[in-house]
């Protein structure tokens, strides 16, 4: 495990923390990680993100001149603060377009193939009463999955089982690259009816993987890190889409945000807990699977170090986020994600050095999975079509872009899938049943508001 | 219904949004988000009038055709008023984010000026109700169908794209001299505002009949532009000085 490494890193970067004088704004929202994969299609797999916290890291970029007052360090934060949230917007937008583009143009996502051994009560019912139930029912079972998972992975976290859980981590992310991106391939192939043979598919598929392994785990460019973590997660969440029966889904999206902001907020929550067990020990929570956005660049460091550094991260975080996918048993990616000191590399030393940072933006996959699974539910089954799927994608722009805002104000780590689910939610059903009848009838006679 | 209806039509509607979003929005996230936060204001009142609407309609006899029409009329008219007091309340979101920004920064200077929010916002504004309007017939476009089949216009797509863009520009343009208006506590301003937007609504009851339509929407717009650009600095001065400084800039270039 790279623990080693990241204390080195660590350590360093505390003692550049402590140098520096600028105050600096290291907020964290801790908006849960979902990590692992699935590890089977038959299984769902809880996603990790409720489990694991998902941090945010929203970090505030510290001046370096401390003579600065406050105020212009706040104004850069401000300043900062609006470039990092577009660069949470962009990655967040470009998974759901891969999901929008999958379920609209592959149908196999939105066929009925059956439900994970997670949501085993059927919504094939007679009454609407009998369905509720089942539903409610499904969502009780895969919450209550989530959160021994979350558990599990506390505890071996607190017992210092690293290697367990840097090979689940493994193990799930070769699962998902490529097995599933296998099967994605195999599904878009159908659709469009190209002939492929075998050899050439293997040589397709193992360079993806492989290089996503290397990528993921290891080193590599930013950029292709990014992207992978992205297709990653759209895979995830095409999973859910296709077998998470529908009301289930969204009850399941509901529960999963209050247990987003019960696990962080509540003292006794186990996300919670595992950023303060991280803290204890001045080590990186284990940043589960989480999407970083940007470099950390010092000035006054050597090239190679400076590449080094962001790679060394990711990979910690990587390792750490709890990808829980894996077969049969549950795991639940939670992966919490304390990045405080993680992305406390980013403080600045004072006057000795010019230290840029150029301070990244952290998200945990769980969001980016759970963000799509909702977006991607509102375009495959909203009658509303496009309406639907356009006001639910700006909705959870907004959401998160409050989140961050808050982030901001209260300086603490916050859960990211409230807010954003609850006005995904509000506006999938308020669109689907209210403002689509009335787009429709205005279209049909263009009128124009 | 080709392939080349569906790109014709979305390149006319989301053309010209498209690239004023490109060209002036997209770097500067802060405009990006206030883009969105735009965006999201126009959806929320989307969302309220098409509640009233839904309320007066059920509450309504379904089979009488003449009084679901009249619902429709009343339902598009409570949300032209709705968007403009949402363009409103926007407004009164902005200047507060505005002056927060201008109390953090060192100079004390917002460091986006109240004419770009307005600008922003108003393109905001526009390019959600132009997605609104238009998303679904273009993803209809490329389906199967024959248009105008039961003797309606066959022309529906191609007008739906130029109203389309002609409520997006518009929007932006009512947005900026709305917020004009706002800022300098010109009340008429705003009524001439709302009334031009009920103007070009209500220009669309008489849809079929594209003549009764869009030539007056182009007509208001083309204003609008006049209007909105002199409202926010704009003068002929600026427009030679454009010019010839252009072709001064290209002389010295050649030179050089």
């Amino acid at each position: 495990m790279n623990t080693s490494d990241s204390e080195e890193e660590l350590c360093n970067e505390r003692t550049s923390l402590m140098t520096g004088s600028p105050p600096i704004s290291s907020y964290h929202v801790e908006t849960g990680l979902p990590s692992s994969m699935d590890t089977q299609t038959k299984r769902r797999r809880p996603v990790t993100n409720q489990s694991n916290n998902r941090e945010t890291h929203h970090e505030g970029v510290s001046t370096e001149r401390d003579s600065t007052a406050d105020s212009e360090d706040e104004e850069l934060s401000l300043k900062y603060g609006a470039k990092h949230v577009i660069m949470l917007f962009v990655p967040v937008t470009l998974c759901m377009i891969v999901v929008i583009a999958t379920i609209k143009s592959v149908s196999f996502y939105t066929e009925k193939g059956g439900q994970l051994i997670y949501t085993p009560f059927t919504e094939d019912t007679t009454s609407v009463g009998q369905r509720l139930l089942n539903s409610v029912l499904n969502t009780l079972i895969m919450i209550s999955v989530i959160v021994v998972m979350t558990i599990f992975l506390v505890v071996l976290y607190k017992y210092r089982c690293y290697k367990f859980i840097h090979g689940w981590l493994i193990l799930s992310s070769l699962m998902l690259l490529f097995w599933f991106s296998f099967l994605y391939l195999g599904e878009v192939f159908k659709t469009y009816n190209v002939a492929m043979d075998y050899p050439t598919l293997a040589l397709v598929i193992w360079n993806f993987g492989a290089v996503g392994m290397v990528c993921i785990h290891w080193k590599g460019p930013l950029q292709l890190q990014q992207a992978y973590l992205i297709v990653i997660s759209a895979l995830m969440a095409l999973v859910f889409i296709k077998y998470l029966p529908e009301w289930s889904a969204w009850v399941i999206l509901g529960a999963i945000s209050v247990y987003d902001l019960i696990a962080v907020l509540c003292p006794k929550g186990p996300l919670r807990m595992l950023v303060e067990t991280a803290q204890e020990r001045n080590e990186p929570i284990f940043p589960a699977l989480i999407y970083s956005s940007a470099m950390i660049w010092m000035v006054g460091m050597t090239e190679q170090s400076a590449v080094q550094q962001p790679s060394h991260q990711e990979r910690n975080s990587d390792e750490e986020v709890g990808q829980s996918h894996h077969d049969n048993t549950e795991d639940n990616r939670n992966v919490v994600v304390p990045e405080t000191e993680v992305h406390g590399t980013q403080s600045r030393t004072s006057s000795a050095e010019e230290l840029e940072e150029e301070r990244g933006i952290k998200l945990g996959l769980g969001d980016f999975i759970f963000y799509s699974v909702l977006v991607g539910k509102a375009s495959a089954t909203a009658s509303g079509d496009w309406n639907t799927t356009l006001a639910c994608f700006v909705a959870i722009l907004i959401g998160l872009c409050l989140t961050l805002l808050l982030l901001a104000i209260f300086k603490k780590a916050l859960p990211a899938l409230p807010i954003s689910i609850t006005f995904g939610l509000v506006f999938y059903f308020s669109t689907d049943n209210l403002v689509r009848p009335f787009m429709d009838n205005l279209a049909t006679h263009q009128f124009y508001i | 219904m080709t392939v080349a209806v569906f790109f014709g039509c979305s390149f006319i509607a989301f053309g010209p949004a498209f690239a004023l979003f490109i060209f002036t929005i997209a770097r500067d996230p802060l405009r990006v988000i206030i883009l969105i936060a735009g965006a999201f204001f126009w959806l929320l009142s989307l969302l309220l009038s098409s509640l009233v609407w839904f309320i007066a309609m059920k509450a309504s006899n379904d089979k009488d055709q003449q009084l679901q029409r009249g619902l429709l009329i009343f339902g598009v008219m409570f949300s032209v008023l709705l968007q403009e007091v949402f363009r409103f309340a926007y407004y009164k979101l902005l200047r507060k984010a505005s002056e927060g920004l201008a109390a953090l920064s060192e100079d004390e200077r917002s460091p986006i000026s109240v004419q770009q929010m307005a600008y922003v916002a108003g393109l905001g504004f526009g390019i959600m109700s132009g997605a609104f309007s238009m998303i679904n017939i273009l993803a209809d476009s490329l389906g199967p169908g024959i248009v105008g089949i039961h003797g309606e216009s066959q022309y529906y797509f191609l007008t739906s794209a130029f109203m389309t863009m002609a409520v997006t520009l518009l929007h932006t343009f009512w947005g900026v001299v709305f917020f004009d208006g706002c800022e300098n506590r010109r009340w008429w301003v705003i009524a001439v505002v709302v009334a031009l937007h009920l103007l070009v609504s209500g220009l669309t009851f008489l849809n079929p009949i594209y003549e009764g339509s869009l030539p007056p929407a182009y007509v208001i717009l083309v204003s609008m532009a006049v209007w909105s650009f002199f409202s926010c600095g704009g003068s002929l001065q600026n427009i030679q000085q454009l010019l010839t400084c252009r072709k001064n800039d290209a002389g010295s270039e050649v030179a050089s």
